[in-house]
């Protein structure tokens, strides 16, 4: 029988052929992931962990626990309806009297309280003023009320009750307006604090309008691009690429020259008699959006322009010459197979326009700030590490989904670049 | 055009191409309106010209800080440069060989540094690395650029890799060269053309970062694009005329540079046996 059997080819060492393949086929993947590696690390070290920390920090508590341990410890037993007890209260002053020595953490949480209920920084801080006669007295709960009679009143303490965990909602639900009320609802926050969802609400409508734009725009011109001889049309995409490659700054300066009240389109408007006083087109909206889709206009084009580039003409002629209008077969032909380009370009531009911080902050009002503004303000200007980093959480959240759909439609290796 | 061209194509036709012609000056527009008024004699951004003057120049040249800026410049963008190429060109040549399972995903993660709002990179490095104390200095902006630039160069390079005859390294192999020899005699002179231009990329990118360098550089790294982010807040002046029109000059050179590799790619890939 053994005969019989198919030989197994060997190598010159005695190894079966197969395992002998398979083995230096191991190795080969071994030696691709080996090259992978490096690039994964230090994306890791510069971009993920930083993001991670961001995702961490939006969550993140620690004042309130830090200061008032003993207070928070205490109120756990507290109905809830009036002012704490007197061992509460008593609480509170020894918390508040450790605390004394570290203004910074003092400081800290008296911020984090405020941001509950205004004011409660200075009550926090008045307090701690008065704590040695306090001390002296013999009920911590009078002494707290001569103090300051807002210590009386529940909302007051139950703001210090809702931060007793490390970790917390509080920053996620403020930058939708939301808030956790003294009964633990999850409520719409005020009128006055109610703006983020204006913000988000503001960035997806613009980047809608620039997206849509750039499609209006944008579709001609990569139609006329795919259409044209070759050489002609590689002259004419470098009047595409060349802004393309300028700086977003430069072209920021000189969209302010262009559209100045002076500049050279009211000269020209004025000129046409079109108007007669100058518009106001840039520190508003308008110049906004000029200089975004002027940005974001070629990142809508190129990918048009090479789904075009593959449709061959022939069906656009064989429908024109069986009998279908010229504009219907456009229509019914030659847009449909465009439709890819136009989802790659389209979701590109979207993705791109909801994180735009330059553009708004340098041509735009304070009414036309994305949410990204709102990120820097609270990093750089009030220092708000919470609402800084749960706003861009968020907006870290929806650009991710976005670039998902766009990777499962399109295929993040198949981004074209000029 | 065919005299059995209807008036209606005809208008369509004409309208079609006053369109394009329209869109396509939008785009120039900026870049040409610009660079007259660096030349320009007057202190203000105007039209029209009052004479030919290079004052703008000589006050970019002898300005200490626009001249430290440019100095920042040059040294972070070539060596983020570096870096993203470096990493950028083995990760793209480990991708096309590696075949696992989750690669789409891998390359989609390598990839999202080019998507996630530059706000966002910037508020997450200063948040992580200034605990650390490691925001002085030059190299977490040039590591932070770097990632930036880095999916530029990954699709450049896999792009050329696409194309890329394997049995040429096959050929190298079985008549005797080490698979080190036969990257860079074989494999790295055919992708050149997407590792320059993805090099490029990277840049170009650095070159006009300035949201990540608002939060992490600080007065001593300030580059040009920061300075000039400052320049246009405060108070646009014709300097700033002057320093974009060098940029502009920049990109063109950069472009050029590019469509003559696009140029040279096309022509060893039709010019190689089986390819």
């Amino acid at each position: 029988m053994s005969d019989m059997s198919p030989a197994v080819l060997l190598t010159n060492t005695g190894v079966p052929m197969k395992a002998q393949l398979r083995r230096i086929e191991r190795v080969s993947q071994l030696k691709s992931l080996a090259l992978i590696l490096p690039l994964l690390l230090f994306l890791i070290v510069t971009f993920m962990l930083p993001i991670a920390a961001m995702l961490r920090q939006s969550v993140s508590n620690p004042e309130v626990v830090r200061v008032m341990p003993a207070t928070l410890q205490a109120l756990k037993h507290w109905n809830g309806k009036t002012m704490p007890d007197e061992a509460t209260s008593r609480a509170l002053l020894s918390d508040l009297t450790r605390a004394g020595g570290d203004g910074y953490a003092l400081a800290a949480a008296g911020k984090r309280l405020n941001m509950e209920i205004a004011g409660y920084r200075s009550l926090v801080m008045k307090t701690v003023r008065h704590l040695p006669e306090e001390r002296a007295a013999p009920s911590a709960r009078a002494a707290l009320l001569t103090v300051d009679d807002r210590w009386g009143d529940p909302a007051y303490w139950h703001a210090i009750a809702r931060n007793a965990s490390p970790t917390t909602p509080f920053y996620l639900l403020a930058s939708l307006d939301h808030n956790v009320n003294d009964q633990g609802e999850v409520v719409h926050s005020e009128p006055d604090r109610a703006i983020y969802l204006d913000v988000f609400a503001r960035t997806f409508g613009m980047s809608l309008v620039v997206t849509l734009v750039c499609v209006l725009l944008g579709f001609p011109v990569a139609y006329l691009l795919a259409t044209l001889p070759t050489r002609k049309s590689n002259l004419l995409m470098i009047l595409v690429l060349l802004p393309f490659w300028t700086s977003v700054l430069v072209r920021v300066a000189a969209w302010i020259v262009l559209l100045q009240s002076g500049g050279l389109i009211n000269s020209a408007l004025i000129g046409l008699g079109l108007t007669r006083e100058p518009l106001e087109l840039v520190f508003n909206r308008t110049g906004v959006y000029i200089s975004m889709v002027h940005i974001l206009l070629p990142f809508m084009i190129l990918p048009i322009y090479s789904v075009m580039r593959g449709i061959s003409p022939s069906y656009m002629r064989a429908a024109i010459s069986l009998g279908s209008h010229p504009i219907l077969s456009f229509w019914r032909v030659y847009f449909p197979q465009t439709v890819a380009g136009l989802a790659a370009g389209g979701l590109l531009v979207f993705i791109l326009s909801i994180g735009y911080y330059i553009t708004p902050a340098l041509l735009g009002g304070p009414k036309d700030q994305m949410v990204s503004y709102f990120v820097a303000f609270y990093t750089n200007t009030t220092v708000n590490w919470g609402m800084a980093t749960s706003l861009g959480t968020l907006l870290l959240l929806a650009t991710l989904i976005l670039y998902a759909v766009y990777n499962r439609l399109i295929g993040a290796n198949r981004l074209q670049l000029g | 055009m065919q005299s059995f061209v209807t008036l209606p194509e005809r208008i369509w036709y004409y309208t079609f191409r006053v369109i394009c012609a329209l869109v396509l000056l939008f785009l120039v527009l900026p870049i040409l309106v610009i660079v007259p008024l660096s030349f320009n004699s007057s202190e203000f951004l105007l039209y029209p010209l009052t004479g030919f003057s290079l004052r703008w120049y000589q006050d970019f040249f002898h300005s200490p800080e626009w001249m430290n800026s440019l100095k920042n410049s040059a040294i972070v963008a070539p060596s983020a440069t570096v870096v993203a190429t470096l990493l950028g060109t083995m990760a793209a040549v480990g991708l096309t060989r590696a075949r696992f399972r989750g690669k789409a995903l891998l390359m989609g993660v390598l990839i999202s540094p080019m998507v996630v709002p530059v706000v966002i990179l910037g508020v997450a490095s200063y948040l992580f690395f200034a605990p650390l104390g490691l925001t002085s200095g030059y190299g977490l902006l040039i590591m932070t650029h770097a990632a930036l630039g880095v999916p530029f160069v990954i699709i450049t390079v896999s792009a050329t890799l696409q194309g890329f005859n394997t049995n040429l390294l096959r050929a190298a192999s079985s008549l005797g060269s080490t698979p080190l020899h036969a990257f860079f005699r074989i494999t790295l002179p055919l992708i050149a053309p997407g590792v320059v231009s993805g090099a490029l990329f990277a840049f170009g990118t650095s070159f006009d970062e300035v949201v990540v360098t608002l939060f992490l550089a600080g007065p001593e790294q300030t580059t040009l694009p920061r300075q000039m982010f400052s320049g246009i807040r405060e108070n646009i002046s014709p300097t700033i005329a002057a320093v974009a029109t060098i940029l502009i000059a920049i990109s063109v050179c950069m472009l050029l540079a590019l469509e003559f590799l696009r140029g040279r790619a096309e022509k060893l890939r039709s010019s190689l046996p089986g390819a």
